[in-house]
């Protein structure tokens, strides 16, 4: 099978609108998650992290939805920063998202024209065209773990052959109607979100995209590989994960055979950490039982909150950008040790020589997934 | 690398009817949508609790992979991580997402929020079979089985899954389909060439002949 490299990427977060910004807002511990009150999402202050800006692209038509337009400015500064053509036929536009254009179920009465407007693959079709790619996109909407999964549909349709390049996009909105259904399921942390600590109390929401991309083509590598991933399913509950975690350890190990790796290969965890307290505790479990409990591991939802289909996404940016600069980012909002079975939480800025980093994510439905990442 | 692959199985749930392999089982034109899943539900003699908390995408993709399997799938023969599912449809779960907002404006409902997801119809036949292996939805306009093909061919030909349940589970109003196929190396008795023509022959004729 042919090498699968990172070409480039994009995060478009609250605390900055490129990758280089994110990454340097990391190192200085600076989150984007406040204190709101908007009563268009929800009578209550809730902490989140939401962009304070509403234009991201220029839109003079007013073509584009909030959701859409994410999209297009994380892709544009990603593909500007590649010599991948999106225009060439050997390459693919992959999108991630779990509620894309929902919102508009609370700002339009719904009639037909609506209901096409809020299907994903209108999205898809909007941004392929935006873009001039000429393949019809893929839309990938499978919970949180939606990211990770496009990364990994991307990696398939390199290694099969059927593309050179695949441009991986994610995004989501907060709208009330994500807000509202985390609060009835009481899931949305009265503070700042607290991962894998003692006191955590619940996830806290937050939007965002993030753009990678990938090529077959060793031109275009820039040191970091896509070595291997899986999915797994706990076929057990639909909202709540596994109470053993063997599900998602499941996908680890198979991630690993996948990449050729051990689990001694790997130099840090970057964990999906949502906060809450049985995601927390599975994971931690999955972790140990995969013999990576020795392992640094980070949460990166302090910083982010929770962003849906943009989470695996952004979430393995930092961590390629954390191999390139052998710096792990600390756990924000962490303080001690809140899981049965004990992780090597990282808690400060960690220097290394880091060669391999595995990214992990569970969602609604049961799903799990894993990814490596590696230095060429 | 490259094994043979069959579809063992398919089943076809669309426009009051059921199909499976080819042959009409089951019609009820005199329901709505809910009163047509209740009825196949009762007609298979299926019983299986968690069906009534269902929402009617999950209802729907529920009942076809229930009357995929049902005397056609040996499951003994495979690890529950080597069995996946591989399902797509145009509109995600914007039938519950609708029914979810109505409850916003009175009280947001945790049992209709968690429906809000289009993989749950994927959860909810994993639990029922515990079925561990790789499972994905994708989105796109209409059944693209030229890209189902090619992606349930490299999970089997590179041995992540063993077996594979792949296809489309769409509803939205008064609108549903489902087209299930099963796909395993070993041909059986019912077994076709796992090929996007024969799923597109299927899927618009309900058989291949």
């Amino acid at each position: 099978m042919s090498g699968v490299f990172i070409v480039s990427d994009n995060i478009l977060s609250p605390i900055g609108l490129t990758t280089s910004k994110n990454f340097g807002q990391l190192k200085k511990s600076v989150s984007g998650i406040q204190k709101h009150h908007d009563t268009a999402l929800s009578d209550q202050p809730f902490y989140a992290a939401l962009f304070d800006q509403s234009g991201f692209i220029k839109d003079s038509d007013h073509k584009y939805t909030r959701f859409e337009q994410l999209l297009m400015a994380s892709i544009s500064d990603a593909l500007q920063n590649s010599s991948v053509d999106a225009g060439d036929k050997k390459t693919v536009l992959i999108i991630s998202s779990t509620k894309g254009n929902i919102s508009l179920l609370e700002t339009e009465s719904y009639n037909p024209t609506i209901q096409k407007r809020i299907s994903l693959p209108a999205s898809a079709k909007l941004v392929a065209e935006y873009f001039g790619f000429i393949n019809q996109p893929v839309v990938v909407s499978n919970a949180c773990i939606s990211g990770i999964m496009a990364i990994l549909t991307g990696m398939r349709l390199i290694q099969s052959g059927q593309y050179e390049n695949a441009v991986i996009a994610g995004a989501d909105v907060i709208s009330k109607f994500v807000l509202s259904g985390f609060q009835s399921f009481q899931a949305i942390s009265p503070g700042p979100c607290k991962p894998f600590d003692v006191n955590r109390d619940g996830i806290s929401l937050g939007e965002g995209a993030a753009t990678i991309i990938l090529s077959a083509n060793p031109k275009n590598a820039q040191g970091i590989k896509v070595m291997g991933g899986a999915v797994s399913n706990d076929a057990n509950h639909i909202s709540a994960p596994s109470r053993t975690g063997a599900e998602l350890c499941q996908a680890i190990t198979k991630t690993l055979d996948n990449a050729h790796l051990l689990a001694t290969d790997i130099d840090f965890i970057s964990a999906h950490g949502t906060a809450t307290i049985y995601n927390d505790e599975m994971e931690a479990t999955a972790i140990t039982l995969a013999n990576l409990q020795t392992v640094p591991v980070n949460s990166l939802k302090g910083y982010y909150g929770h962003t849906l289909g943009a989470a695996g996404l952004i979430e393995s940016i930092v961590s390629i950008h954390s191999l390139k600069e052998n710096l792990v980012i600390p756990t924000l909002g962490f303080n001690e040790t809140g899981t049965t079975n004990p992780l090597n939480i990282c808690t400060d800025l960690l220097s290394g020589n880091f060669t391999n980093c595995l990214k992990t994510a569970s969602g609604f439905g049961g799903c799990n997934a894993a990814v490596v990442f590696s230095k060429q | 690398m490259i094994a043979e692959k069959y579809i063992t199985s398919g089943c076809l749930i669309s426009n009051h009817t059921v199909y499976k392999n080819g042959e009409l089982l089951f019609v009820n034109k005199d329901a709505d949508v809910p009163g047509f899943l209740l009825s196949v539900y009762k007609h298979f003699d299926i019983n299986y609790s968690r069906f009534y908390k269902m929402d009617n995408l999950s209802k729907l993709g529920w009942l076809a992979s229930e009357i995929l399997l049902k005397n056609s799938f040996q499951k003994e023969n495979y690890r529950p991580e080597d069995i996946g599912l591989i399902l797509s449809n145009a509109n995600s779960s914007l039938d519950t997402d609708q029914k979810y907002m109505a409850s916003v404006k009175d009280i947001p409902s945790p049992l209709l929020f968690v429906y809000t997801l289009p993989n749950i119809v994927t959860g909810e036949i994993c639990i029922r079979n515990n079925f561990k292996g790789e499972d994905a939805f994708f989105v796109f306009d209409s059944f693209n089985a030229d890209f189902i093909e090619n992606y349930v061919s490299s999970l089997l030909d590179n041995n992540i899954l063993q077996a594979c349940i792949c296809g489309w589970v769409e509803l939205l109003g008064d609108e549903y389909k489902a087209a299930l196929f099963l796909v395993e190396k070993l041909k059986g008795n019912e077994a076709v060439s796992f090929t996007k023509e024969h799923m597109n022959k299927i899927f618009d004729d309900k058989k291949i002949n």
